[in-house]
């Protein structure tokens, strides 16, 4: 799994004020890889919050809508302009979430959250040999606008495209909570979740709702991989980097979208810093040793939803 | 069509229910111990790769399939049983104490880890399983004065009674000694579902408030079947380990655990056939796309991730189309023909169910 790029570090002896600078720009740059976590952290939350069931192929869908945009805009396959292929991707990637569930998921309606799991796992695959078979598997690179050119601030060095991730996330993140809580399509969707023969007997199309939040969460993918691949380059497999979204998730709790990007951010600022002062070896495991800590002790994750029935 | 009558519980809990089936099962084994003396070494070498993936299902089928607990770190504990036969095996243990030894050692780690893991359930279980399947990698190369790192290990001769069995000269000894270890472990699987610990691993998966009510320990039953699992798995890991001849922190990666997974729920989750089926569908999809390649004109052109998608193809279709698998698709045919002319189309639709949260247990 190719690791997000990590700032090279300074081997010279270091004084007070660039060691400070040096601890910013680690945690800068952390933040920037741990919105792309949050992104994919929010696309599994989205999907938990409406059907109770989480997509292990999110981290696959980013890889696919990555792919998609580089197919649209590199001048090697189509040459579309960025800014007119960014906006088709996602919308692609809307349509073929929506498929995804209207084709398969659908079948499994009213299945326990296993089958889910299995199955999703096993799109992840699909997808990801699809993406092989199309771009192949060398690593290539998006010709994004956002991958040229950097902002400064004192000492500190950040791409275009880490700040668009910063302010895109975040601001995704806003809108997708006051979509949940205070638009009746997303409480709609709460309530699909929470009891789904209830939610028929409110007048709610539970299936049509799920089929939606496929789709949004296909869309939310599509922005994921559109910033990741302005970040660095892509191949079939980093979708893998779901993994460490799911750290994000769990951390956060999976029902909540501040804590998915909470999670995320958490993750993200570690990884540099453990790759940073930890001894090799030690640091890679760094995120999921903190999954495995939340898990144990705070079994539903930090923001826990679960009460348990009495009998 | 063969009618039981059950006069007794005694009946019911039978190993064989009826004559026939014991005659099946008979002849199924003594078709297994000649078929060193059928195939040659090449099919023989196939064979004991498909009993050694039955064997880890079997460990996996009971965590999964009896007590409903998704684990996708099932890799883990195959290396760790590999790790463990080989390590002892160096320090001078014998074969025949080293390998059982491993089993329990793997079993005993499952359990320990078993318990934090008690407290989460469905997706929360699978995620935590898979960190712990990464981790094993990483802990593997930590661990390098032990087990050698990235450079991995390799396995020595088996010293059994005086037999030396080796993967590659003696094909035949090695798959005796799996045949024989897969057969132990399946009558300890069939024998454990006939006990009140199997009953109340049904009883978990089916539903945790009901069994609770029925006054079942839950947090003791599924650390016990975990550990059990881990158990059966870890000695699987260890003849994969003999069969690869070879390994290192990358054999046991976190596509074995998922093909795990997959390979019982293509078998057919719950049952001891499944993962037979499976390890069937598992060992031979190499080839017999290889093949399938060949007869296209691909030639020897390798396609990266083709296994698993195809893999992963199958196993969408199966959750579609037949989510009990092939030995659902099975005892579906053999009651077809069982009741001729009767059957009925709809004899096995699935009851419509509907979804509540797991956040209000």
């Amino acid at each position: 799994m190719p690791e997000p790029a990590v700032p090279a570090t300074n081997t010279e002896p270091i004084n007070g004020r660039e060691e400070d600078l040096e601890t910013l720009q680690l945690f800068v740059s952390g933040l920037a890889n741990g919105c792309v976590y949050g992104l994919i952290a929010l696309g599994f939350v989205l999907i938990y919050k409406a059907t109770e069931a989480v997509n292990f192929a999110q981290g696959d869908f980013m890889m696919i809508g990555a792919f998609i945009t580089l197919g649209l805009t590199n001048a090697g396959y189509m040459g579309l302009p960025f800014w007119l292929a960014a906006p088709l991707a996602i919308a692609i990637m809307g349509v073929l979430g929506y498929l995804l569930d209207y084709l398969v998921l659908r079948h499994l309606f009213g299945q326990s959250q296993t089958a889910v799991v299995i199955l999703t796992i096993a799109i992840g695959f699909v997808l990801r040999f699809i993406a092989g078979a199309i771009w192949g598997h060398e690593p290539q690179t998006l010709e994004s606008p956002l991958a040229v050119g950097d902002f400064r601030f004192g000492g500190v060095v950040l791409g275009f495209a880490d700040v668009a991730v910063i302010v895109v996330t975040f601001l995704l993140t806003f809108f997708l909570y006051q979509f949940f809580h205070r638009t009746k399509l997303g409480l709609a969707m709460q309530a699909a979740s929470q009891n789904q023969m209830a939610a028929y007997y409110m007048g709610i199309p539970v299936r049509r709702v799920q089929g939606l939040i496929w789709g949004l969460a296909g869309m939310v993918a599509g922005v994921a991989g559109i910033l990741f691949a302005s970040q660095g380059a892509i191949d079939p497999n980093v979708g893998l980097i779901g993994i460490k979204a799911f750290a994000a998730a769990v951390i956060g709790g999976f029902g909540s979208l501040p804590g998915a990007l909470a999670g995320g951010l958490i993750v993200g600022v570690i990884e540099p810093f453990a790759s940073r002062y930890l001894p090799a070896g030690y640091s890679q495991i760094a995120p999921y040793a903190l999954l495995l800590f939340v898990l144990v002790f705070r079994p539903n994750g930090l923001f826990s939803q679960v009460r348990t029935k009495k009998v | 069509m063969r009618i039981q009558f059950k006069t007794s519980y005694e009946h019911d809990i039978r190993l064989f229910p009826d004559w026939w089936s014991f005659i099946v099962y008979a002849a199924l084994i003594a078709l297994a111990v000649t078929l060193p003396y059928l195939l040659d070494d090449f099919y023989i070498g196939e064979a004991t790769n498909v009993l050694i993936w039955a064997i880890a299902g079997l460990g996996l089928m009971i965590l999964t399939g009896q007590t409903g607990q998704v684990s996708l770190g099932h890799a883990a504990f195959l290396a760790l049983g590999c790790y463990s036969t080989i390590i002892l095996l160096e320090a001078g243990v014998p074969f025949i104490i080293a390998f059982p030894l491993a089993g329990i050692i793997t079993g005993v780690v499952g359990m320990i880890i078993a318990i934090p893991a008690l407290r989460m359930h469905g997706v929360y279980l699978a995620i935590a399983t898979i960190a712990l399947s990464i981790l094993a990698d990483d802990i593997i190369v930590l661990l390098a004065p032990w087990t050698n790192g990235v450079s991995g290990k390799f396995a020595p001769t088996i010293d059994l009674f005086g037999f030396q069995i080796e993967r590659w000269s003696q094909p035949g000894r090695f798959y005796y000694l799996v045949l024989a270890v897969t057969i132990i472990c399946t009558l300890f699987y069939r024998n454990l579902l006939r006990s009140p610990l199997g009953r109340a691993f049904a009883a978990v998966r089916d539903s945790e408030v009901s069994a609770m009510a029925m006054g079942i320990n839950i947090a003791r039953t599924k650390a016990v079947s975990f550990g059990i699992s881990c158990a059966i798995t870890g000695l699987g890991g260890a003849l994969m380990g003999f069969y690869a001849g070879a390994f290192n922190n990358e054999t046991f990666s976190l596509v074995i655990s998922i093909s795990l997974l997959m390979m019982i729920v293509i078998g057919g989750l719950g049952s001891i056939h499944g993962a037979f089926f499976g390890a069937f569908v598992i060992a031979f999809l190499p080839q017999g796309l290889s093949i399938l390649k060949d007869s296209v004109g691909g030639g020897s052109v390798a396609i990266p991730g083709l296994e698993t998608g195809v893999f992963g193809m199958i196993l969408i279709l199966f959750i579609l189309f037949e989510p009990m698998g092939i030995y659902g698709r099975w005892m579906k045919i053999r009651i077809w023909f069982e009741l001729f002319p009767f059957a009925r189309k709809d004899m096995f639709k699935r009851q419509k169910s509907y979804l509540k949260t797991e956040r209000l247990r």
